[in-house]
């Protein structure tokens, strides 16, 4: 196992009243793709978003235990700083209503860069890194809603790129995408774990087998089993595990 | 440098905050300040006679200082605007929003909105032309402003507001509650008046309650029409004065600081008060419209 | 169908029928009867000149300036107050009492008379820095404080929260991600939010009499800004009920109803462009 980049310890998190995340610990490897399962609701996408702090906009969060990124407590760090490098990519395309440049340049100019040459580099390698440059170099200045699903959801993937993060969450990114998108998704994904440490949520089994090199099991709220993908889903330490990937159930 | 940019958000956040409470403090300011100003010269003449008293005569040697004219005419001018103008604005809303051709329906919608574009000293203007000598010649009488004109032209003026905000009530009916109904074998009409309009009742009634709103608050086209005279409302031709207009028309000969001028400014903390009373039954209506 | 089931079928249409007709003929002989009395009396000079009492000349110049710098000056204050309220109520705040406080102050002022506006404003601005447009430009900022901030909210509402999602998830601040994705989303309310402001301001006159005043002498901007100064609404009503002059009166009558029509065409092609831009 890579050395781990993220390290949880006995999170808990709770939406007002209700405990949605319980006594979570666990390692997350670098520079690895680490795929998070689950039915609707045990809590995986609440985890992913803990991990950049985007539950801090909802009001009535309370979260309890830590996370270590690069040995700092995220909790206590500074949230913009820590969401430079920890990325996010969403359910749905969200590329602003901006031209497709200014959407990749977007973040490198919120952390203070301002030289157009180095913009320009930034653009292109993030756009080439996230494989769309070809299909978008010609029509930077273009709205980036013009484009279609699948390649808004690369432009997200190389928006996110733009600001060079450590790691990128990706919250169930090809669920609104057509097959032929969620493949090139999938590739992209990849190839990028060669430089970035990849968590993904997906409610697709078949792409966590796929592109996944270790695989949490979350139910209720809580990390049932977490390892090897392979070995996980050839041979599941935990019955809920089992039953759920074998489809009994979810 | 971190510790810099959160500093600044927070000013910025403490910037909007101020920003979002100007609404409460004008509020807050507009109401201190009519009962600052307003409460003294009731307190001298006394409350009774300053709302019971029939007689207004600040300029007389023993001046006197009773507002049920005004009240009086207040009242009675609102509930005339309102006896004519809902039955004309909810049964235009009722066929605008549920029966009117799409073409029809733009064209009256784009005709009500104008309508409710027209400031409100033109409505006094055409009032005092074309009303006021209509009246006189209609009913034979020497003078025709008075309550009744003033009945008429608010009346046109609270339509727009009546008309748009039962049609935005009436549409948002659900449109299954209208087609059980006629599947019953019941006539558009029927359904629109039996099942529609019940459903939307809050949303009507609110537009009425916002129509006396406009109707008593209203000033100028009722200073132009009504012919301004301090009488107690005996007779719709009789020449009157608004609270609104009592506040008006005296403003600008009253000497600041007197008795005078100060019983006019309790004049509008009565009115003030009758708005208050009225935005709180809107706002009954409107939130049992939300709550459903 | 049972003759009492049919009687009021008929009945009903009719009365909807009667209703319908007398707000459309009313809204078209008011319309009607005041361009036809107003545009004969509209002249070069009339629009050209100030009035003077020794060559009996009536130019409303001076009231069109008015108007347009009191609708200006109204503008530049109110959009920022207005829009920042707005900004608060949907990106800051958090305590849904306070929400309901300040929309329920908000609501409570677009329900007060514009007479009492004007005591108010007399009381507050003019006592203080004398009868002058922009005593009465301060007191049209709390009028349509409201009409701003209502507007700007309800377009900040359409602005999709994956758009404040993305670029919180790049680390951009709050006030970052406010400036450069937020309120680009919302200028479609703001500028509605304008139009029918200045509609608002155009027709008003109760609250000006008392705050701006009613003096027709033609300035500059600045200079104006603190002069006593009447917009047309005002001279409209000061031509008609003090002076008797009726063809002046109905000219600028006109004049305002144009101005009210095309107020209202923009405001609904604006809504109709910003249907068709959701729906897309």
């Amino acid at each position: 196992m890579n050395h781990a980049i993220i390290t949880v310890n006995d999170l808990n998190l709770w939406y007002g009243q209700s405990q949605a995340l319980k006594h979570i610990t666990m390692e997350i490897p670098e520079k690895s793709i680490t795929a998070l399962i689950g039915p609707s609701g045990c809590g995986k996408s609440t985890f992913l978003k803990t991990l950049n702090r985007m539950n801090d906009l909802i009001p009535t969060v309370k979260i309890t235990g830590e996370v270590r990124y690069g040995g700092e407590n995220i909790f206590e760090s500074e949230v913009n700083a820590l969401r430079k490098e920890v990325g996010m990519v969403f359910q749905k395309p969200n590329p602003f209503p901006m031209s497709i440049y200014d959407n990749i340049a977007y973040g490198p100019r919120t952390h203070g860069i301002k030289s157009k040459a180095k913009l320009d580099e930034i653009v292109e390698r993030s756009l080439r890194d996230a494989a769309i440059w070809d299909e978008v170099k010609d029509r930077l200045k273009k709205n980036a809603i013009g484009l279609s699903g699948g390649q808004q959801q690369r432009l997200c993937i190389a928006r996110a790129l733009a600001v060079e993060p450590k790691v990128l969450l990706m919250d169930e990114p090809t669920s609104a995408l057509d097959p032929i998108s969620t493949s090139r998704i999938e590739e992209l994904a990849m190839e990028l774990k060669e430089k970035y440490t990849i968590v993904i949520v997906t409610h697709n089994m078949q792409q966590a087998v796929r592109i996944s090199d270790f695989t949490a099991f979350f139910l209720l709220g809580e990390l049932v089993e977490f390892g090897e993908t392979e070995e996980m889903f050839s041979q599941p330490k935990d019955q809920r595990t089992e039953d759920y990937i074998t489809g009994r159930f979810g | 440098m971190k510790h810099k940019t959160k500093s600044l958000e927070h000013i910025i956040h403490g910037i909007f905050l101020i920003l979002g409470l100007i609404t409460v403090g004008c509020v807050l300011l507009i109401s201190v300040y009519l009962i600052l100003s307003g409460l003294p010269a009731i307190l001298e003449v006394g409350i009774a006679d300053f709302l019971f008293g029939s007689s207004w005569e600040p300029s007389a040697a023993e001046p006197e200082y009773g507002i049920l004219p005004f009240i009086l005419t207040s009242i009675y001018g609102t509930a005339g605007a309102i006896i004519i103008g809902v039955p004309i604005g909810f049964l235009t809303a009722v066929y605008l929003a549920k029966m009117a051709p799409k073409k029809v329906k733009a064209v009256i919608q784009q005709a009500v909105s104008m309508l409710a574009g027209i400031p409100s000293v033109v409505y006094g203007l055409v009032g005092m032309i074309v009303l006021v000598p209509g009246i006189r010649k209609l009913f034979g009488i020497p003078d025709g402003s008075g309550l009744l004109a003033a009945i008429i032209v608010l009346a046109i003026m609270i339509l727009p507001s009546i008309i748009k905000m039962s049609v935005t009530a009436l549409e948002a009916v659900p449109k299954e509650f209208e087609d059980a109904s006629l599947a019953l074998g019941a006539t558009p009409e029927e359904t629109y008046f039996r099942v529609s309009v019940p459903a939307a009742k809050s949303g009507i009634a609110a537009s009425v309650v916002l129509g006396v709103g406009r109707a008593i608050g209203e000033a100028m086209a009722v200073m132009m029409v009504a012919g301004n005279v301090p009488n107690m409302p005996d007779s719709i031709f009789q020449s009157v004065r608004f609270l609104t207009t009592a506040v008006a028309s005296e403003m600008a000969y009253s000497v600041p600081g007197s008795l005078h001028r100060n019983a006019l400014f309790s004049i509008a903390l009565v009115l003030f008060l009758f708005i208050m009373l009225i935005n709180a039954t809107l706002n009954f209506f409107l939130k049992g419209d939300r709550t459903k | 169908m049972s003759t009492k089931r049919k009687i009021f079928r008929w009945a009903v249409r009719i009365g909807m029928g009667l209703a319908t007709g007398i707000t459309a003929a009313l809204t078209l002989f008011l319309v009607g009867y005041v361009l036809i009395k107003g545009f004969p009396n509209i002249s070069w000079e009339l629009l050209s000149t100030s009035p003077s009492y020794i060559s009996e000349r009536i130019g409303i110049l001076p009231d069109i300036l008015n108007t347009v710098y009191i609708v200006i000056a109204t503008l530049i204050i109110v959009i920022p107050l207005g829009v920042g309220a707005a900004i608060y109520l949907t990106e800051y705040a958090a305590s849904k009492k306070l929400v309901g406080i300040i929309e329920y102050a908000a609501e409570a002022l677009s329900g007060i008379p514009s007479i009492i506006y004007g005591l108010v404003g007399m009381l507050i601005f003019s006592n203080n820095m004398g009868t002058s447009l922009l005593a009465g430009a301060l007191t049209l900022v709390i009028m349509n404080l409201p009409t701003i901030m209502r507007n700007t909210q309800e377009s900040l509402k359409t602005v999709p929260q994956s758009y404040r999602e993305g670029a919180f998830g790049l680390g951009a601040g709050k006030w970052r991600v406010i400036r450069t994705v937020v309120l680009p989303g919302c200028l479609d309310g703001v500028i509605t939010g304008c139009i029918l402001s200045v509609g608002r301001i155009l027709g008003e006159s109760a609250a000006l009499l008392y705050t701006a005043g009613f003096a027709h002498v033609a300035y500059g901007f600045f200079d104006g800004l603190t002069q006593s100064g009447s917009t047309l609404t005002v001279a409209l009503y000061v031509y008609a009920k003090e002076r008797g002059e009726f063809g002046v009166a109905f000219a600028i009558a006109s004049i305002l109803m144009v101005l009210a029509f095309l107020i209202n065409l923009s405001a609904s092609m604006i809504s109709k462009h910003h249907q068709r831009r959701n729906a897309a």
